[in-house]
C-alpha cells in the first residue's frame, strides 16, 4: 500500500479502515540466504538495501525484542556529515545524501529536516581545527560554512554572549545537517524491506552460532535454528555480548549515553547547535520538545540508564550558552548503550569466520550513519567487497596502525 | 555511584576518573617474540562482559590512587574495590 | 461575584485574601490554594487547550499528574511555560496566562484542528507531506512547528539562582502520606537519621483530601501532629515541596526542593530551587497512588475530572468544581466522592456505576450498570448522556463529572533501575515488581495497599525491617486506628463504540488511535507509545498509560501484563534545567584559574584569553596601539631584540622523586633519561601506549633521585594521571613518588639576548648564571632576591637565550614586579600567549595544534628519538606499518610565494597542478602567524613526505575561507635554525 496525501484523506473519510500493518510479523523459516541479526535502524536498512539495491532475496531480520527498540529509538535524532578524516567523511556524506532521498525512496515521511547544524567555536585553536575540518568536508564534496558570531546571533539571538565563561568566537555550520524523526526511520525501513519480501522476525533472540570448520551456517535462536548462507551481526551496543557467542573479542566497550527531552515549547531553536567548551548539544523536535545531550557517563555499562553527574554536566553546558532555558523543564532522561570502539570509528567487515559478517562500533554516531551503514553492509554481504565509502572500517586497522581517530584520543573508548 | 575506597571509605564516583578494563595492568613483555601482536591485543581487544567487570578508576579528586573496582555492568552493583597497586603486584608486576 | 464555588471548611487560611490574575482577569483566593483550586473557586473551569486538537480543557486532577491545566506562570524573565495549575501555590500578585491558543483561550483559531481531526489520526504525518521533497523544510515543517509546542519561553536569561546540596541519611522516606509518616515516626523514634520528602507543600497525602478519621481526629489534623512530632526530632529532616526525581545507583536519589516557587520572587539571597543529591542507606517509597480515568465519548470537557480530585478540591480546598456534580465510576471510591459532596451540600446529579451490583449510595441516585455515552458543553461541561443497564438513554445535566476507574500505585521510582512492575489482579493495577532498586522498600498505596490502616501497617512493617538492617532497636509500634475498607472494583477502561474517547488528554490520543496502532502492527507498548505519542506528554502518561495498555490488550486479545508496561524514566515530574545546572551557568559555568601575575597583568591592561580553565594574558596593549597585531609584533620584536617576560605557570609541573626516578622517566618518555646528569634538563616526548604522541615537555634533574617534569598546559592533568597509572599499575615496585606541583610554583620565562643580564640582577650572587657556569639546558635550585628559594631552568621555547625561573606561588606577584623592575634598563616587555605562539612557530616548536592526538614522533620529525633499546610506553605499537609509511606526514614550514598572502591554519595542501579534492590531499597547516621578523605570514604543518619536499612550491587551499594560493615548503625552523641564539 502506497502512502500519500490522497490516501490519508480517503482513509480519514472512511474511518481509517484501509490501513494495513506497516510490516508483517513473519514466522522464521528454516533457512535463508541472509540472516541479519538486529532489527534496529542499521539492520533494517541493511535488509532493505540488500533486497532493493542488490536484488537479493530470502532475507530475514531477527530481533530479540521489538524492532527499533535500541538506539534508533533513543538517540537525539541528528544527521550531519561534518567529519574531519578521510576514512569517515565520504561515508557520512554518502549517508547524508541517502537521507536526502530517503522519504521518497521509502515512501515514508521520516521528517528529514535539513535545518542545519552549528558547532560553536570558543578559542583560536578550536577555530584552526574547525577550519581544517570544514575544508576536509568541502574537499569531500560536503557543505560547510564558517560563521562569525554576528551571523550566529542573527539565527540564535538569545545565545549568551554578554556573560559567557567561554565567549563564542564563531561557528562551523553545515546547513544540510539537521534532524530526522528517529523512530520513523526504523518503521520506514521495516515497511519498505517488508514490501521487498524481507521477513522481519520479532521476539527472536539469538542464543548461539552454528560454526563448523571455520564456517558459520546458521544461528540458534529462542525460536529454533535458522540456517543461512550469510549471517550479518548488526547489534551495536550489544556487539560484544553477541559476538562472544561466536568466540570473538572485539575492539569495543559498551557505554551508556544519556539523552534528554524537555517539555513541549513553542519554537525556540531553529537548528541543531553544539557548545564547543562543554558537553551540550540541542535541537527542537517538531513536537516542540528540546532534545539535548552531552557526554557519555564514561564507565562500561549495559544498563540503559545513567547517573546524575552527567545530567548536571549537560544542563550546566546548556545554561552556559542558553541561560534562557533555566525555567524550561527537563521532561525525561534515558540512556542508550553505545558500542564505543577503540578509535571512535565503526567497523563494517567480514569476520575471520566464513559466512559471519559484522557491523558495529558506532559509538554515538550511529543514527546519522543508518542509511550508509545499511547500504555499505548490504554491499559487503552481496559482493564480499567493502563499499567504496567504507573501505577504512576494517577490523585489522588497529593491527596495521591505521586508526580513524577523529578526536585524537587513542585507544581509550570512553574518551571518544 | 559510590565507590567504597579501601582506605578512604565510600566516595562519590564523580571524584574518580574511569579508564577501562583492569586487564590494562597486564602489559606485555616488550621483548617477547610476538610482542607486537601481544601489544595489539592488549591495547585493542576487550572482553566487555555484561556482568562482573574488573575495571580501573583513578581517584583524581582524592588521594590519586588507582583502584580496581569489580562492578556489574548490568546492575552497576560493586562487589569489590582494591588498590590497583596491590592487584598489580599480585598479578606479578614489579619494576 | 467571587469564589462562588467556595465551600465551608478546608485547609485554607480564610483570614487572608490573595489577589491574582489569569488571562488578564483579576481573581481572589486564599493561602493554601493552588492556582487550580482558586480558579475553580471562582467558577473557572477552562484553563487550557490540548496539544493537537486545541480542545478546551480544565483540570483533571489535583496534583502533579495533571495533563490539562497547564499554564504560563509569571511574566517577563520569570515566565515558566507548562506549569501545572494544580500544583502552583497561590501567592499574592500571581499572574498566569493560558497557552497554546490564539487569539484567546475561549476563541482559539487552531480549534479548527478539532473539526479536521479525522485527518489527523495517529501517525498521519508519516504518510504524507512528502511531495515535493523540498517543501518539508520550507512549508510543511514550519507550519507544523508553529502549531506544535505548548508554552513559550521568555527569551530572557533566568534571573533566579539555583543551588545544589548533598544530604546523607539512614532512611529516605518518599512521600508524606500515612505510610510515609508512620515509617518516618517509627524510624525517627528509633534514632535513625531520616529524611522525609513530599512534593506537596502540606504533608499528609490523601489524609488531607479525605474525610477519614485517624485516631479519633480528622486525618489531616493527625498528619499535622505527626509532622510536628517529626520536626521536633533532631535526627529527622522534613522536606515539604521536595520531589524525589529519580532513584540512581547505590542509594543516591535526586531531589528537587522548591524553596521559593510559592513566592512572587525569591527572598534576597535565597535560591529559587535546590537540587539535592541524597545518599541513603535505605529508602522507603510511600508515594501513594494515582487515580485513573475511564475513556468515553467527549470525556475531556472542562469540568470532567477524577473523582478523587473532586474530593481533594471539596475537602482540602473547600471548592466544588460546580454546583451540580455527577460521578462515573467502576469502584466504591466514586461513591465516596458523592458522599463527600453531599456532606458539603453540593448536589449530586447521579452516580453512574458500571457495575450492575454497585452498592447503594445514600442520598443520591446510583445508576447501576450504566455508562456515559456522550457529554455536552463546548467550554465547560453542561451535561452527560447515559446508557442505562437496560439500554435506555438518559440525559443528565451537570457542571462537573468525577470519574474513577480505580487507582494505580505510583511505582515509577521502583522502575528507575530497570525493574518491571507486576500485575495485581485484585486491584487491576501494576504494583512494584520483584526487582527493586537495592535497599528500597515500598509501603502503602504505592504497594497496592489502598486503606489508611494498610498504609500505617505496611509503613510500620517496612520501618521495622529497615531498622533491623541498621541495627537499631525499634519500640513496638503504636499505630492509630484508621479506616480499612476493602477495594471493590470491576475493571472498566473505556466505553466501547465511542467515536472519540480520549486516553491521553494532553496529546489528544483517543481509543481509536490505539486501535489504529494495533491495526498497523504497532502492538508492542513501545511502538504504541511512539506511534501514537501516548504517554509522551508533560504528565508522562501518569493518567493515560494504563487505559492505553488495556485497550491495546483488548484489541490484541491479550492480557494487560502480556502487552507489557512502558519504562518509567526520571525525573518523576519535569524539572527546571536551571536546577540541574545550579550555579554553574553563564560566567560561572566553570571555575577560573588565574596565574600568579594576573593582578599585575590586569594593572598593565592585558587582554586575557581562556586557555582551558586558565585565564592568560594574551597581549599587553600599549597606548596608541589600535590593533592587536601591533602589540604582538612589538612584544615579539622587543623580546628577540632585548628581553621579554611571560608567565608560564600554567605549564604542568610534576615532581618525580625516588631511587628509581630516572628509570621511571625512561619508561614514560620515548627518549632516554637514565643518563641525564644532575643539573641538566632534557626535552622529552611522551607517547601513548598506541604509539601516538601524548605530550612533550622537559624533565630537569635536580638530584640523582629528583626530577621536575613539565607538561603542556592542556595535558597537565592527563599526563599526571597517566604517570600515576604507569607507576601504580604497571611498575608497582618502582621506588618513585609523584606529585603535581603546578599550583605550587609560579614560573616565568625570561627570553631574549639580555635575559642573562636581567636575571643576574635578581639571582643571588652565590649562583653562577654565566654561559659557562649555567649553559643551555642547565637547571638548578637557587635563591633569588636575597634568599628566596627558586628553581632556574635554561630552556627556551622562543628560540632565544632564555630561562624559566620558578618561585613559590605566593611570591609570583612579587617576582613579576621584581623582574619587570630589573628589566627596565633593557626596555623589557611582558609578552602574552600570542607572542609566545608567534615565537614558537618561528622556531618550529610543536604545541597543541601539532600534538593533536593523531601524530607520531615520526610525524613530528622526531622519529629517531624513539629509543629501540629500551621499553617505554608506546614504543612497541609505534612500529606498526600504518604509522611508518614512506610518505608519512612530517612537520615542515610554509612561506607564501607572494609575501602579502596569509598561510592560515586549517588550510589543506595540494600538489601543484593536481586536482583539488580529498583524494589528492597532501596535508594541512596546523599553526600559523604573521612573523614580524620575517615580515610575512608563516605556517607550520604536516605534509606528506615532509622535508624531502623542501623548496617545492605547493598549493594551499582553504575553500571554507576562500583561499587558494601558492606556498613554498621550508624548514619549520624559521628563526635561528642552528640554535646559536639559545646557546649564546
Amino acid at each position: 500500500m502506497r502512502y500519500s496525501g490522497f490516501k490519508v484523506i480517503k482513509e480519514a473519510l472512511t474511518g481509517h479502515r484501509g490501513w494495513g500493518p506497516a510490516w508483517r510479523d513473519a514466522e522464521p523459516k528454516s533457512n535463508y540466504d541472509y540472516v541479519i541479526i538486529g532489527g534496529g535502524g542499521h539492520g533494517l536498512a541493511t535488509a532493505y538495501y540488500l533486497a532493493k539495491q542488490y536484488r537479493q532475496s530470502r532475507i530475514a531480520v531477527v530481533e530479540k525484542g521489538w524492532i527499533g527498540g535500541g538506539n534508533v529509538g533513543r538517540n537525539t535524532t541528528i544527521i550531519r556529515s561534518n567529519y574531519l578524516l578521510d576514512g569517515n567523511e565520504p561515508f557520512y556524506e554518502f549517508s547524508l545524501k541517502l537521507w536526502e532521498v530517503l522519504e521518497q525512496d521509502l515512501n515514508y515521511n521520516a521528517m528529514v529536516s535539513q535545518r542545519g547544524i552549528l558547532n560553536l567555536i570558543h578559542s583560536d585553536a578550536q577555530r584552526d581545527a574547525f577550519v581544517r575540518r570544514g575544508n576536509a568536508m568541502i574537499l569531500n564534496g560536503a557543505d560547510a560554512e564558517l560563521l562569525s558570531t554576528e551571523q550566529i546571533l542573527r539565527r540564535y539571538p538569545f545565545l549568551n554572549v554578554n556573560n559567557a565563561r567561554f565567549p563564542i568566537k564563531g561557528g562551523l555550520a553545515q546547513h544540510r545537517g539537521g534532524t530526522v524523526r528517529h523512530d520513523a526511520v526504523a518503521w520506514g525501513y521495516a515497511r519498505a524491506a517488508d514490501q521487498h519480501g524481507v521477513d522481519i522476525i520479532q521476539n527472536c533472540e539469538v542464543t548461539g552460532f552454528r560454526i563448523e570448520d571455520g564456517t558459520c551456517s546458521g544461528i540458534e535462536t529462542t525460536r529454533g535454528f535458522i540456517g543461512a548462507k550469510k549471517i550479518a551481526a548488526c547489534v551495536a551496543g550489544s556487539s560484544s555480548r553477541l559476538m562472544t557467542k561466536a568466540g570473538m573479542r572485539l575492539p569495543i566497550e559498551s557505554h551508556v549515553l544519556q539523552a534528554f527531552v524537555s517539555e513541549g515549547l513553542k519554537p525556540v531553536l531553529p537548528g541543531v547547535i553544539t557548545f564547543g567548551a562543554g558537553h551540550f548539544y540541542c535541537s527542537q523536535s517538531d513536537k516542540g520538545g528540546l532534545v539535548f545531550g552531552g557526554d557519555i557517563d564514561g564507565y562500561n555499562s549495559y544498563a540503559q540508564r545513567g547517573n546524575l553527574p552527567v545530567v548536571e554536566d549537560v544542563c550546566e553546558g546548556g545554561m552556559a550558552i542558553f541561560p534562557v532555558l533555566g525555567r524550561v523543564r527537563l521532561l525525561r532522561m534515558w540512556g542508550g548503550i553505545m558500542d564505543m570502539s577503540m578509535d571512535g570509528s565503526p567497523i563494517i567487515d567480514r569476520t575471520h569466520i566464513d559466512g559471519l559478517y559484522f557491523n558495529g562500533g558506532w559509538c554515538y554516531g550511529g543514527f546519522k550513519a543508518t542509511p550508509a551503514s545499511g547500504f555499505a553492509f548490504a554491499h559487503l554481504l552481496a559482493t564480499d567487497t567493502p563499499h567504496e565509502t567504507a573501505t577504512a572500517y576494517r577490523f585489522d586497522r588497529f593491527a596495521r596502525g591505521c586508526m580513524i581517530d577523529e578526536k585524537g584520543m587513542g585507544n581509550q573508548p570512553n574518551l571518544h | 555511584m559510590m565507590i567504597d575506597h579501601p582506605t578512604l571509605g565510600p566516595r562519590d564516583a564523580a571524584e574518580f576518573v574511569y579508564m577501562g578494563c583492569a586487564s590494562l595492568i597486564n602489559r606485555p613483555d616488550w621483548q617477547a617474540e610476538d610482542a607486537l601482536q601481544q601489544f595489539i591485543d592488549y591495547g585493542y581487544q576487550r572482553d566487555n562482559p555484561s556482568g562482573a567487570h574488573r575495571e580501573l578508576w583513578f581517584h583524581e579528586g582524592g588521594d590519586r590512587s588507582w583502584l580496581v573496582v569489580t562492578r556489574d555492568t548490568v546492575t552497576h552493583a560493586i562487589t569489590q574495590v582494591e588498590l590497583a597497586r596491590d592487584v598489580a603486584r599480585r598479578e606479578g608486576r614489579s619494576k | 461575584m467571587t469564589q462562588t464555588n467556595r465551600l465551608q471548611g478546608g485547609m485554607i487560611d480564610r483570614s487572608r485574601t490573595l489577589s491574582f490574575r489569569f488571562d488578564g482577569k483579576a481573581f481572589q483566593g486564599h493561602p493554601g490554594d493552588t492556582l487550580a483550586s482558586a480558579l475553580l473557586a471562582n467558577d473557572v473551569r477552562l484553563m487550557g487547550r490540548s496539544f493537537k486538537y486545541h480542545r478546551p480543557r480544565g483540570p483533571m486532577t489535583a496534583g502533579s499528574e495533571e495533563p490539562n491545566a497547564i499554564v504560563e506562570l509569571r511574566t517577563g524573565a520569570r515566565q515558566e511555560p507548562n506549569t501545572r495549575a494544580t500544583t502552583a501555590e497561590l501567592f499574592d500578585g500571581l499572574v498566569a496566562n493560558s497557552q497554546n491558543r490564539w487569539p484567546s483561550l475561549r476563541f482559539d483559531a487552531m480549534g479548527v484542528n478539532d473539526w479536521l481531526s479525522p485527518f489527523f489520526a495517529a501517525g498521519f504525518y508519516y504518510k504524507t507531506f512528502m511531495w515535493p521533497a523540498k517543501f518539508w523544510e520550507k512549508l510543511y515543517e514550519p507550519m507544523i512547528r508553529r502549531a506544535a509546542g505548548l508554552g513559550s519561553v521568555s527569551f530572557e536569561p533566568d534571573p533566579d539562582s539555583y543551588d545544589k546540596g548533598f544530604l546523607y541519611c539512614d532512611l529516605l522516606v518518599i512521600g508524606g502520606g500515612p505510610a510515609g509518616l508512620a515509617t518516618a515516626l517509627r524510624a525517627g523514634e528509633a534514632g535513625a537519621r531520616v529524611i522525609l520528602a513530599d512534593e506537596d507543600f502540606t504533608l499528609g497525602g490523601r489524609l488531607n483530601a479525605e474525610t477519614h478519621e485517624v485516631a479519633g481526629m480528622a486525618g489531616h489534623a493527625w498528619a499535622a501532629q505527626a509532622v510536628a512530632r517529626l520536626a521536633d526530632m533532631p535526627n529527622v529532616r522534613v522536606m515539604p515541596r521536595t520531589t524525589i526525581l529519580g532513584a540512581f545507583d547505590h542509594g543516591t536519589y535526586g531531589a528537587l526542593e522548591r524553596v521559593s516557587d510559592h513566592l512572587a520572587v525569591p527572598e534576597k539571597g535565597k535560591p529559587r530551587q535546590i537540587l539535592w543529591r541524597i545518599y541513603s542507606k535505605h529508602a522507603l517509597l510511600a508515594a501513594g497512588a494515582t487515580e485513573r480515568p475511564i475513556a468515553f465519548e467527549n470525556n475531556d470537557r472542562p469540568g470532567i475530572m477524577l473523582a478523587g480530585a473532586v474530593r481533594s478540591y471539596v475537602n482540602r480546598w473547600a471548592v466544588t468544581p460546580a454546583q451540580n456534580v455527577a460521578i462515573f465510576t467502576n469502584n466504591d471510591d466514586g461513591h465516596r466522592t458523592a458522599t463527600d459532596l453531599r456532606t458539603r451540600g453540593v448536589n449530586v446529579a447521579a452516580v453512574i456505576d458500571t457495575r450492575p451490583d454497585a452498592p447503594d449510595g445514600g442520598d443520591f441516585e446510583v445508576i447501576r450498570g450504566g455508562v456515559i455515552t456522550n457529554t455536552s458543553g463546548r467550554l465547560g461541561l453542561t451535561g452527560i448522556e447515559v446508557r442505562t443497564a437496560d439500554g435506555g438513554q438518559r440525559k443528565i445535566s451537570c457542571g462537573a463529572l468525577g470519574v474513577s476507574g480505580g487507582w494505580n500505585p505510583n511505582v515509577a521510582l521502583t522502575c528507575h533501575q530497570g525493574g518491571r512492575p507486576a500485575w495485581n489482579t485484585d486491584i487491576a493495577a501494576f504494583v512494584p515488581g520483584s526487582t527493586l532498586p537495592p535497599n528500597m522498600s515500598v509501603a502503602g498505596a504505592a504497594n497496592g495497599v489502598f486503606t489508611t490502616h494498610g498504609a500505617f501497617h505496611t509503613g510500620a512493617k517496612a520501618a521495622s525491617q529497615i531498622l533491623d538492617h541498621l541495627g537499631l532497636s525499634a519500640p513496638a509500634p503504636d499505630l492509630p486506628e484508621a479506616e480499612d475498607g476493602p477495594v471493590n472494583l470491576t475493571p472498566f477502561w473505556h466505553v466501547k463504540d465511542a467515536k472519540r474517547a480520549w486516553v491521553d488528554q494532553q496529546n489528544d490520543v483517543t481509543a481509536k488511535d490505539v486501535k489504529l496502532a494495533h491495526q498497523e502492527n504497532f502492538v508492542s507498548v513501545e511502538h504504541l507509545k511512539r506511534y501514537t505519542t501516548l504517554g509522551m506528554a508533560t504528565d508522562q502518561g501518569k493518567t493515560s498509560n494504563m487505559a492505553g495498555l488495556a485497550i491495546m490488550a483488548e484489541v490484541a486479545g491479550k492480557s494487560i501484563p502480556e502487552v507489557g508496561t512502558t519504562m518509567f524514566r526520571p525525573p518523576y515530574t519535569p524539572t527546571a534545567i536551571g536546577a540541574f545546572a545550579g550555579r554553574s551557568r553563564d560566567k560561572d559555568f566553570r571555575p577560573v584559574r588565574k596565574t600568579p601575575s594576573h593582578v599585575w597583568a590586569e594593572e598593565k591592561g592585558a587582554v586575557f584569553v581562556e586557555v582551558g580553565m586558565w585565564l592568560r594574558a594574551q597581549w599587553f596593549p600599549q597606548p596608541g596601539e589600535t590593533h592587536w597585531r601591533e602589540s604582538v609584533d612589538r612584544e615579539v620584536l622587543q623580546t628577540r631584540k632585548s628581553v621579554g617576560i611571560c608567565d608560564v605557570t600554567t605549564l604542568g609541573k610534576i615532581d618525580v622523586q625516588g631511587a628509581d626516578a630516572a628509570d621511571f622517566l625512561n619508561r614514560i618518555y620515548c627518549n632516554g633519561f637514565a643518563k641525564l646528569p644532575v643539573g641538566k634538563t632534557r626535552y622529552g616526548l611522551m607517547l601513548r601506549e598506541d604509539g601516538i604522541a601524548m605530550d612533550d615537555g622537559t624533565a630537569a634533574r635536580l638530584a640523582d633521585d629528583h626530577f621536575v617534569v613539565t607538561t603542556t598546559t592542556a595535558n597537565a592533568v592527563g599526563v599526571y594521571r597517566h604517570m600515576e597509572f604507569v607507576r601504580q599499575c604497571l611498575f608497582p615496585d618502582m621506588d618513585v613518588q609523584l606529585i603535581s606541583t603546578t599550583e605550587a610554583w609560579a614560573q616565568f620565562a625570561v627570553a631574549g639576548p639580555n635575559a642573562r643580564k636581567l636575571l643576574r640582577k635578581v639571582v643571588d650572587d652565590d649562583y653562577d648564571v654565566s654561559n659557562e657556569g649555567f649553559p643551555f639546558m642547565a637547571c638548578a635550585e637557587i635563591t633569588v632576591c636575597g634568599g628566596l628559594r627558586a628553581r632556574l631552568f635554561r630552556i627556551s621555547f622562543s628560540g632565544e637565550l632564555a630561562y624559566e625561573i620558578a618561585v613559590p606561588t605566593r611570591y609570583g606577584d612579587a617576582m613579576i614586579r621584581k623582574l619587570m623592575q630589573a628589566g627596565e634598563e633593557f626596555d623589557v616587555v611582558p609578552y602574552g600567549t600570542e607572542a609566545l605562539g608567534v615565537m614558537r612557530i618561528e622556531k618550529g616548536h610543536a604545541a597543541g595544534n601539532e600534538l593533536n592526538g593523531t601524530t607520531t614522533a615520526l610525524n613530528l620529525g622526531m622519529g629517531r628519538m624513539v629509543s629501540k633499546k629500551k621499553d617505554s610506553i608506546g614504543s612497541t605499537l609505534s612500529e606498526r606499518e600504518g604509522l611508518n609509511e614512506d610518505d608519512a606526514l612530517k612537520l615542515v614550514g610554509f612561506k607564501p610565494v607572494d609575501n602579502s598572502k596569509p598561510v592560515p591554519a586549517g588550510s589543506h595542501l595540494m600538489t601543484k597542478g593536481s586536482q583539488v579534492d580529498a583524494a589528492h590531499d597532501q596535508g594541512y597547516v596546523t599553526s600559523a602567524c604573521y612573523s614580524p621578523n620575517l615580515g610575512c605570514h608563516i605556517g607550520i604543518g604536516f605534509l606528506k613526505s615532509g622535508h624531502a619536499r623542501t623548496g617545492e612550491v605547493i598549493r594551499l587551499v582553504s575553500p571554507l575561507t576562500g583561499i587558494d594560493h601558492e606556498v613554498e615548503v621550508v624548514s619549520a625552523h624559521f628563526v635561528d635554525p642552528e640554535g646559536e641564539r639559545l646557546r649564546a
